[in-house]
């Protein structure tokens, strides 16, 4: 059997291709139809030809493998993919709406909006790790956001799939990427550590933020080579004005160490979506870049340049959740001690772990809106210094621990909520004694237990 | 070797049907293993069974799981010669002494049957774009460990398969070279399936039934599926203590019986 000719009008596999969208390096994209399937699909198509970059046939091999393992919102969703022996090709779904690359044209964009679409986007990447995948490619162009909001990552021709052989490693032995956005790490031919995605994310924001690339645009080795010691200018001197919490978490995430940046995406993802929680470090007030003797301990300091176990980015990800404990500050002293009890237990197993305090504010129905009014701001305030004092004995850096009030008519929607928007991992809760109240209420952690998208811990007195 | 030797026992028939292949290797006389291993691929919905050599030396029970793979063979699988199966009938073979020790043993035990079994497996057979055969493929009676990609390049040039599937090592490994002539080394993970790309040649190591020797004791496996082309490795928990119990009953080395517990 011959290879088809690639022209509008011409079938492969039963998909009709229409109009070309993109004409790459490495791949066209073709907008394909299929008899009986109104999706919006599209067809890649690697360019292989004579004297063509390997690369394309391994990054295309790489990506015939990982996208029919991959699923949910935030990838492209995957339908066919086409032989090497006739013709080469992957159908998937059409993403409606656009890359982030047109806004490059209005950068610096404002502060909050840098910071929702750093959530979108770490949101993206924890969904992916989760699914033992690192990117490894992440920047503007390999970016979409959905009408819904969604991020979606495209293009897998460099990941890395914990479980699946690695074909660019091997093939290739050199690092590959798009230099302004890579990783000390991946630079240094390790392309197993989620965190490296998370620093390509740092760069992405810190463009977007100040209009400038911490790294500059440089593609040699030797230029790029310059981030294994050298720490970018501060936002904040660049634009004064710039938030600390904003800073703390950017340059957080361009640490030069991938063990001093955040141990996962969700818990970045975290803190960009509560900038009153940021714990400020030193990192939140620099001016300047590292003294020159920093810079040149990290250049010399071979310690900090030896290999790195193989990590799994799944494994990663799981040994860094974030831990949530709903406190009823006004119920039982003896199930508040047992509920700290059994999450110093859970934060001891797994010190990556975050801990977010929940405490619900309950709202009537039909009672007028006053949290605003003073009375309000200061019971919220009781309420979160009653949730730092619960959590004292646990003697956690400030950094691992974040205090909410939720105002809510139904409690365990709320806490529900909460979960769902911030990714938590495991939810702890008290059950309140059999006794009237709850026979006629119902019980608020049964509830939860039974709807939450993870674990559940139901906490009694001991 | 330049031609590849065309061979199927018994009546095994060459298929071109999409169907799920159990891939058994190293079996070593391991009864509660192999039981463990066919009792799970069958759930797991193998239609077909390919033995990839090594049904004796080491363990207990080799009588047994001879009858056992006869009468496979005899339902059209396909079985090819090991080393430890090739020294019941050749006594010019060298093995190392612990391999020795259970070896003279295992002859006493088996039957003509059995033994003229042994002596008509065949060193390889291909099946389509498969070869299956014990060890590395380019000298397959020398023997070889195929544990780096040195011996898994040289044993896939060698033949005109795009899969091969052999055995021997006793820890599971998958080896692909590119249409660069790039080598890839791979340690499957059990349970996930890896896609054999058709661009790319294939060198698969199942683990071992009888004897693992990778860290996890449970006997390995490995199922290909012929229409996706994808193999997953699979690990069966089985009764160690009765393997044990078998090699030490029988007057073996207890250190045999002993290794099955760490799997090493």
């Amino acid at each position: 059997m011959g290879k088809p000719r690639l022209e509008p009008g011409a079938v492969i596999d039963g998909f009709r291709l229409g109009e070309i969208v993109h004409r790459g390096g490495m791949s066209e994209l073709w907008r394909v139809t299929r008899d009986g399937d109104d999706r919006s699909l599209l067809m890649k198509v690697p360019l292989i030809k004579e004297g063509a970059d390997p690369a394309a046939v391994v990054g295309f091999e790489m990506e015939q493998m990982i996208m029919p393992r991959l699923s949910g919102p935030h990838v492209p969703k995957f339908i066919a993919a086409g032989d090497f022996a006739v013709q080469p090709y992957i159908v998937m779904e059409r993403i409606e709406g656009q890359s982030l690359l047109p806004r490059l044209r209005h950068l610096p964009l404002p502060y909050d909006e840098v910071a929702e679409i750093g959530v979108r986007i770490a949101t993206a990447l924890d969904a992916l790790h989760r699914q033992h995948v690192v990117h490894l490619d992440v920047k503007p162009s390999n970016i979409v956001l959905r009408p819904a909001g969604d991020a979606v990552l495209l293009d897998y021709g460099l990941a890395h799939h914990a479980q699946l052989p690695d074909l660019m490693q091997e093939e290739f032995r050199v690092p590959f990427g798009t230099a302004p956005y890579m990783s000390p790490e991946q630079l240094k031919g390790n392309r197993s550590d989620p965190r490296s995605d998370q620093f390509a994310l740092g760069v992405l924001l810190y463009f977007f933020s100040t209009g400038r690339r911490p790294f500059g645009e440089g593609e040699t080795l030797r230029a790029m080579r310059v981030r294994l010691w050298r720490d970018p200018e501060p936002p904040r001197k660049l634009r004064p004005d710039y938030p600390p919490w904003l800073q703390e978490a950017v340059l957080r995430c361009l640490e030069i160490e991938a063990a001093w940046r955040y141990p996962s995406a969700a818990q970045l993802a975290f803190d960009l979506s509560h900038p009153e929680q940021v714990k400020l470090t030193q990192r939140s007030e620099r001016l300047r870049r590292d003294p020159i003797t920093t810079v040149l301990r990290r250049r010399f300091n071979t310690d900090l340049k030896g290999p790195r176990r193989k990590t799994d980015a799944a494994a990663q990800v799981s040994s860094a959740p974030i831990v949530a404990a709903a406190v009823d500050l006004a119920g039982d002293a003896s199930l508040n001690a047992a509920l700290r009890t059994t999450t110093a237990r859970i934060l001891a197993t797994v010190p990556s772990a975050r801990l977010a305090c929940l405490n619900i504010n309950k709202q009537h129905r039909l009672a007028i809106d006053t949290t605003l009014d003073s009375a309000g701001q200061s019971k919220q305030v009781d309420r979160l210094v009653g949730l730092r004092h619960w959590a004292e004995p646990l003697k956690l850096d400030g950094a691992r621990l974040t205090v909410h009030v939720l105002d809510a008519v139904d409690p365990a929607d709320a806490i529900l909520d909460f979960v769902r928007a911030n990714r938590v991992d495991h939810l702890l809760i008290g059950a309140r004694d059999p006794s009237l109240m709850r026979t006629l209420l119902g019980s608020v952690s049964a509830k939860v237990a039974a709807e939450a998208p993870c674990s559940v811990t139901i906490v009694r007195p001991q | 070797m330049t031609k590849v030797n065309v061979k199927c026992a018994k009546r095994g028939r060459l298929s071109h049907d999409a169907m799920l292949i159990a891939l058994f290797a190293d079996i070593h006389a391991n009864r509660q293993a192999f039981t463990a291993c066919l009792d799970d691929a069958r759930a797991h919905g193998a239609q077909r069974f390919v033995l990839l050599g090594d049904y004796v030396g080491y363990g207990g029970d080799p009588e047994w799981t001879l009858e056992t793979v006869m009468a496979l063979a005899g339902d059209g699988a396909t079985a090819v010669l090991g080393n430890h199966d090739n020294a019941v009938a050749d006594p010019h073979e060298t093995m190392n002494v612990e391999a020795k020790v259970s070896l003279e043993w295992t002859r006493g035990e088996l039957g003509k049957p059995a033994r003229d079994f042994l002596t008509a497996l065949p060193l390889t057979v291909t099946d389509n774009d498969r070869l299956y055969v014990h060890a590395e493929a380019s000298h397959p009676k020398a023997w070889t460990y195929v544990t780096s990609t040195v011996e898994a390049s040289r044993s896939i040039v060698a033949t005109a398969a795009q899969v091969t599937f052999c055995g021997h090592v006793h820890r599971p490994a998958v080896y692909s070279l590119s249409a660069a002539a790039k080598m890839t080394a791979f340690t499957p993970v059990t349970g996930v399936p890896i896609p054999l790309l058709s661009g790319r040649r294939w060198l698969v190591v199942a683990g071992a039934v009888g004897q693992p020797r990778d860290g996890n004791p449970a006997a390995s496996w490995l199922m290909f599926d012929t229409d996706r082309r994808e193999i997953t490795f699979r690990r069966s928990a089985y009764d160690i203590d009765g393997a044990a119990a078998a090699i030490r009953g029988k007057g073996l080395p207890a250190w045999l019986a002993d290794r099955l517990f760490r799997g090493a």
